[in-house]
């Protein structure tokens, strides 16, 4: 089963480069400056884990990629796309909302208090992107909604409305969702934290299976070291708005340079 | 005082001719605040449209349904009757509730409502026909409930402008017959005959949409 879809034609910037730049990125609410000329780079089929105190900046960029936040200064890549501009006629002109909606097609979110439609019931959760943004046809988009529940464990709950289930299985199917339109970039914020700990094991694990069994890059805010162990290439730890360490999953949880990272990860550690 | 029977049985069929205006008058009334104002409470999300429309509709609650519907009577072209007038004013003295109803419908739907509909891209017809309004409506059917039964209570306004309703037929003939106390009695009657089991299909209405 396919699940993503890489056939979009690639922005002139994409051939051989990053799937998401963030280049001299500022995003400030009224003074206080949250993300300071932030510069990264993420490659596609890579699985980055952003960690960080409380109010580094960690949720901001993920809504900044899903277009939910705009930059203040600094561009925003995705596939040699700007999320804030695009071009017309040669020059560069402030991003419309048939840009947005282009490039927006390719990320898909999982948020931390699961937001699903709780009118619909888990199919039409499912279904509604495919079918509305998409232009799938019913049958097909209903077919994809019944092999992404099987994905993660939930079949039996197709026609379940989402108050008739516990977090864990709302958070599933909201990752069921987000993947049923096929994303190239799958962002995930703090998606087991809203959840009784009893549940967190389940989530984690459909999104391992996910981790290993497709080619989605994702963005994962998370404070499951385990987890980020396992699926990471790459943890970017973020303090006041800045990488203040990169390396490989082993080397910041296993031996930190930073006294920040350190502390940050102590914090964790105790309270987690 | 004696109750006058004989002039009861007069005027009792010419009051519920003009209960079915009344009834009539409400309804399309209602039907117009219902459409009316939900149309309201989006546009005014627009910018500067939105304002314009809001100042409008501000401008409707705060001044008298009566001077209103005298005002639109004596400017509207002869060629529309009385009743029209009065289902037109009504239904737009009343959207200006309605769409306050709906305002704080909508912005009762959680913010993550809006953010995944945007992850989603959902066009806007969407957005509005398929998550938000399902959801702010539910919410404000006992408001907007209540307004069905104000409206129908202010149908005797409509007597000012000249519509045949109940409140015309009771003056008219309770001046003929120098009967106004049995006319304006049975007029109050009729009004809590219609207006008490419309109550509690509206709760009844209420009770079933306030779960989930
Ligand atoms: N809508 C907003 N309006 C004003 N300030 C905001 C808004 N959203 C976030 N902030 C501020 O931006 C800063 C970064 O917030 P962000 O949510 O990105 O942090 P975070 O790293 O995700 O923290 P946490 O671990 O607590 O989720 C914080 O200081 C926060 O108060
Ligand atoms: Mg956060």
């Amino acid at each position: 089963m396919p699940l993503s879809d890489t056939t979009g034609a690639p922005g002139p910037e994409a051939a051989g480069g990053p799937l998401i730049r963030f280049e001299k990125v500022v995003k400030r609410y009224g003074d206080n400056v949250v993300l300071r000329e932030l510069d990264f780079e993420v490659a596609a089929g890579e699985r980055v884990t952003l960690i960080g105190p409380s109010g580094s900046g960690k949720t901001t960029i993920l809504r900044l990629l899903m277009t939910l936040e705009t930059v203040n200064d600094g561009v925003i890549w995705v596939n040699g796309d700007s999320l804030s501009h695009m071009e017309r006629n040669g020059k560069l002109v402030p991003a419309n909302e048939a840009h947005l909606r282009r490039v927006r097609k390719k990320i898909g979110m999982v948020f931390q208090q699961f937001n699903l439609f709780p009118n619909m019931s888990v199919r039409k959760n499912i279904t509604e992107g495919p079918v509305h943004t998409l232009g799938v046809s019913k049958e097909e988009a209903n077919q994809r909604a019944e092999d992404l529940l099987e994905l993660v464990g939930l079949k039996a709950k197709i026609d379940a409305h989402p108050t008739q289930l516990s977090g864990g299985q709302q958070q599933r199917v909201a990752i069921a969702r987000a993947l049923a339109m096929r994303p190239e970039i799958l962002l995930l914020d703090e998606v087991t934290s809203a959840l009784d700990p009893e549940l967190v094991a389940g989530v984690l694990d459909v999104l391992r299976d996910v981790a290993q069994t497709t080619d989605i890059t994702m963005l994962c805010v998370t404070h499951e070291m385990g987890f980020a162990r396992d699926v990471s290439h790459r943890v970017l730890m973020f303090d006041a708005g800045r990488i203040a360490e990169e390396g490989t999953p082993e080397q910041i949880f296993g031996d930190p340079r930073e006294e920040r990272t350190r502390t940050f990860l102590k914090a964790v550690l105790e309270t987690g | 005082m004696m109750w006058d029977w004989e002039f009861t049985a007069v005027v009792v069929p010419r009051l519920l001719d003009g209960l079915v205006i009344t009834v009539l008058a409400t309804l399309i009334g209602y039907l117009v605040a219902l459409a009316l104002g939900l149309a309201v409470a989006i546009v005014r999300r627009v910018r500067i449209i939105g304002p314009i429309v809001h100042a409008v509709m501000e401008f409707i609650r705060t001044t008298p349904l009566l001077v209103q519907l005298l005002f639109v009577f004596f400017l509207a072209p002869s060629g529309m009757t009385a009743l029209t007038v009065g289902i037109t004013v009504l239904g737009v003295h009343y959207a200006a509730y309605t769409a306050e109803v709906y305002r704080s419908g909508i912005e009762g739907v959680a913010k993550g409502q809006w953010e995944a509909c945007r992850a989603l891209s959902l066009p806007p017809l969407r957005v509005w026909g398929a998550v938000i309004l399902p959801q702010a409506i539910r919410k404000v059917i006992p408001a907007l409930g209540n307004y069905l039964i104000a409206m129908f209570k202010d149908t005797p306004l409509l007597y000012a402008i000249t519509v045949q309703e109940m409140m015309f037929h009771a003056s008219g003939l309770g001046g003929q017959y120098f009967r106004n106390f049995e006319a304006i009695t049975l007029v109050g009657l009729l009004f809590v005959l219609v207006s008490v089991p419309s109550a509690i299909l509206i709760r009844r209405l209420e009770r079933r949409y306030a779960a989930v």
